[in-house]
């Protein structure tokens, strides 16, 4: 389902005299499968604006195609349809964890879907497997008695039980520890390429956004910035930091290289791609050292 | 080490949970965990989610108590109730949502909170509130709302209020797990003065590994024990233990460690980009 985004402006509190335009004209075209992230400021208007995909919000102005479809021109049982098929998982999901067992608590929404017993069992299964847990051993318990981050994960697999065709994710691995962290990252990433499915990642961390995305938007005030590959986007380091954002770590470590060792190429944001990448530019110094020697000049000032 | 009573003190400190059932078995958040920080230290506390973390610091606010061992605050016993407001005000603590820290609907006011609570006079009140405002940099705040702060900046209001009751060390707990970057820094830039300047004691949980860089010391919890302790250099250059328990190095450590493997001759303890970009170009 590609989503296409037209004029979007949202405006809270319209007509009172805290009336603030939380989003400006935005105009996005996000194709089929496509695994987005979404980088801006705390206040940039990265959740108004996810909260518009699936209709939760209204737009004051413009609007979303999904699938070809205007989602605000349809009637409220389209819409409906519509939005079971756009998963959208909360920041601190786990929070709306309320039933009794793991079980339940992701049967919930395939249930409302008024599917049969069968299914509904074959779905709470595979969702629960998909976010990394023994299904066996925690459909039985309850929600409240597991780790911050496998109630996290039970949370992710309530939305993947629906078998939404695109899964939006609002920062899922905030307050989670490193491993935690590369765990969900890892199996969203699996899922969307296992399945196609549409994934937009909001997400605070260029690091972890820059390994796993195809494309990243970055926002500010309300508009979109850059719309580009990650490799793109870093490039522009120093407006990224203007408006409170910073690119990873290894791009800063590989632009200082670049006074350096001229040939290497600066436009690599990832741990692994950084070690590959100096390994060969310094391996092509030591086979041929005379590339040394003519930029000594160079030398001086790192 | 210097021989002064240390601020915060966890002698062979266990503590086990229940959650009610009948005959169950406990799970023990802390495994006879001792530590020592000495006044004006700044300390990291780094472990993966269930290692005690948190645990450790509400002994620390007497909170909760210990099922076993004892927990000192500058010499006072958190087991004794006769002195847990001592406690809380020696020792003051900062939590990751800045959300539900926040009490008042003026700024100042809820700095206000902690001092007028302690019983202070209000002439004492109103220095110490623009004096910890002024510290953290939010006096130019001080008669907005808080809701219409940014997160950071919630956070920076939440640290006056802390500040404001004159403790001696500052626990912080996961203080930026919720903020964006820049909020992230803001914070974070505020912690390091005030120990630098101001030379708070600093206990900092963090899952932010890059946070931790400038810490005098760092300690690791894994199942409720300190599994390693040292200076971040020293702690970071076990890149594979702390993988091996959920962790991460920063990302220079990370990229040091995988041209080190490749053949390439780096020191073990790179943490920031300018010296990692040094020791690179020096192999040319």
């Amino acid at each position: 389902m590609p989503i296409k985004i037209e004029h979007l402006g949202h405006d809270y509190a319209k007509g009172t005299p805290f009336e603030y335009r939380a989003l400006k004209d935005i105009n996005l075209e996000i194709e089929d499968g496509c695994f987005v992230g979404l980088i801006g400021h705390t206040g940039s208007g990265k959740s108004t604006l996810i909260q518009h995909l699936n209709g939760l919000l209204e737009p004051t102005s413009g609007t979303v195609y999904v699938d070809g479809r205007d989602i605000f021109n349809e009637k409220k049982d389209e819409l409906y349809k519509l939005r079971l098929r756009i998963g959208l998982v909360f920041q601190y999901p786990e929070h709306q964890l309320f039933e009794e067992t793991v079980a339940k608590d992701v049967a919930f929404g395939p249930r409302n879907l008024g599917l049969n017993e069968t299914e509904i069992d074959d779905r709470v299964r595979e969702a629960i497997e998909n976010v990394g847990l023994d299904f066996d051993e925690v459909k039985d318990k309850s929600p409240f008695e597991l780790s911050g981050g496998q109630m996290r994960r039970v949370a992710i697999a309530g939305i993947l039980a629906m078998e939404p065709t695109v899964l939006i994710l609002d920062e899922p691995t905030a307050g989670l520890d490193p491993a935690g962290r590369d765990e969900i990252l890892g199996q969203i990433k699996k899922l969307h390429d296992e399945r196609g499915i549409t994934v937009i990642l909001v997400s605070h961390s260029m690091e972890d956004v820059g390994k796993l995305v195809d494309k990243i938007i970055v926002m500010n005030d309300g508009d979109i910035e850059y719309f580009d590959t990650p490799a793109e986007v870093f490039k522009h380091t120093k407006h990224i930091e203007e408006i409170g954002l910073a690119a990873p770590e290894v791009t800063y470590l590989m632009q200082r290289l670049k006074e350096t060792y001229l040939e290497i190429n600066d436009s690599i944001f990832t741990v692994e791609g950084a070690v590959d990448e100096i390994t060969r530019v310094l391996e092509l110094h030591d086979q041929n050292p005379s590339l040394a020697s003519a930029q000594e000049t160079g030398d001086a000032d790192v | 080490m210097n021989k002064e009573q240390p601020i915060l003190s966890l002698k062979d400190v266990s503590f086990e949970y229940f959650s009610g059932e009948e005959n169950e078995e406990g799970s023990l958040a802390l495994d006879g965990l001792s530590l020592d920080v000495q006044k004006g230290e700044f300390v990291g506390v780094i472990g993966h989610n269930g290692s005690g973390k948190s645990t450790m610091s509400k002994l620390l606010n007497a909170i909760i108590l210990p099922t076993k061992g004892d927990v000192l605050v500058k010499g006072l016993n958190t087991k004794d109730e006769q002195v847990t407001w001592d406690i809380r005000q020696t020792a003051g603590m900062v939590f990751q949502n800045p959300d539900n820290q926040l009490v008042a609907t003026i700024v100042e006011e809820d700095v206000a909170f902690g001092p007028e609570n302690l019983g202070v006079i209000p002439g004492e009140i109103r220095r110490r509130v623009d004096e910890s405002l002024e510290t953290v940099g939010m006096s130019a705040f001080k008669k907005k709302e808080p809701h219409n702060l940014s997160g950071g900046q919630k956070q920076r209001v939440a640290i006056a209020g802390i500040l404001a009751m004159e403790p001696e060390c500052i626990i912080f707990d996961e203080p930026t797990a919720m903020l964006d970057p820049s909020g992230r820094a803001e914070v974070m830039k505020t912690i390091k003065k005030l120990n630098r300047e101001n030379h708070m004691t600093v206990l900092h949980i963090t899952h932010y590994m890059d946070e931790l860089i400038d810490a005098d010391r760092i300690v690791v919890l894994d199942k409720g024990k300190i599994v390693m302790q040292g200076t971040p250099r020293e702690v970071f250059s076990h890149v594979d233990e702390l993988k091996a328990i959920g962790l991460d190095v920063p990302q220079m450590t990370a990229v040091a460690h995988g041209l080190r493997q490749k053949g390439f001759d780096l020191p073990d303890n790179l943490l920031d980009v300018k010296e990692t970009a040094e020791a690179i170009c020096r192999l040319k």
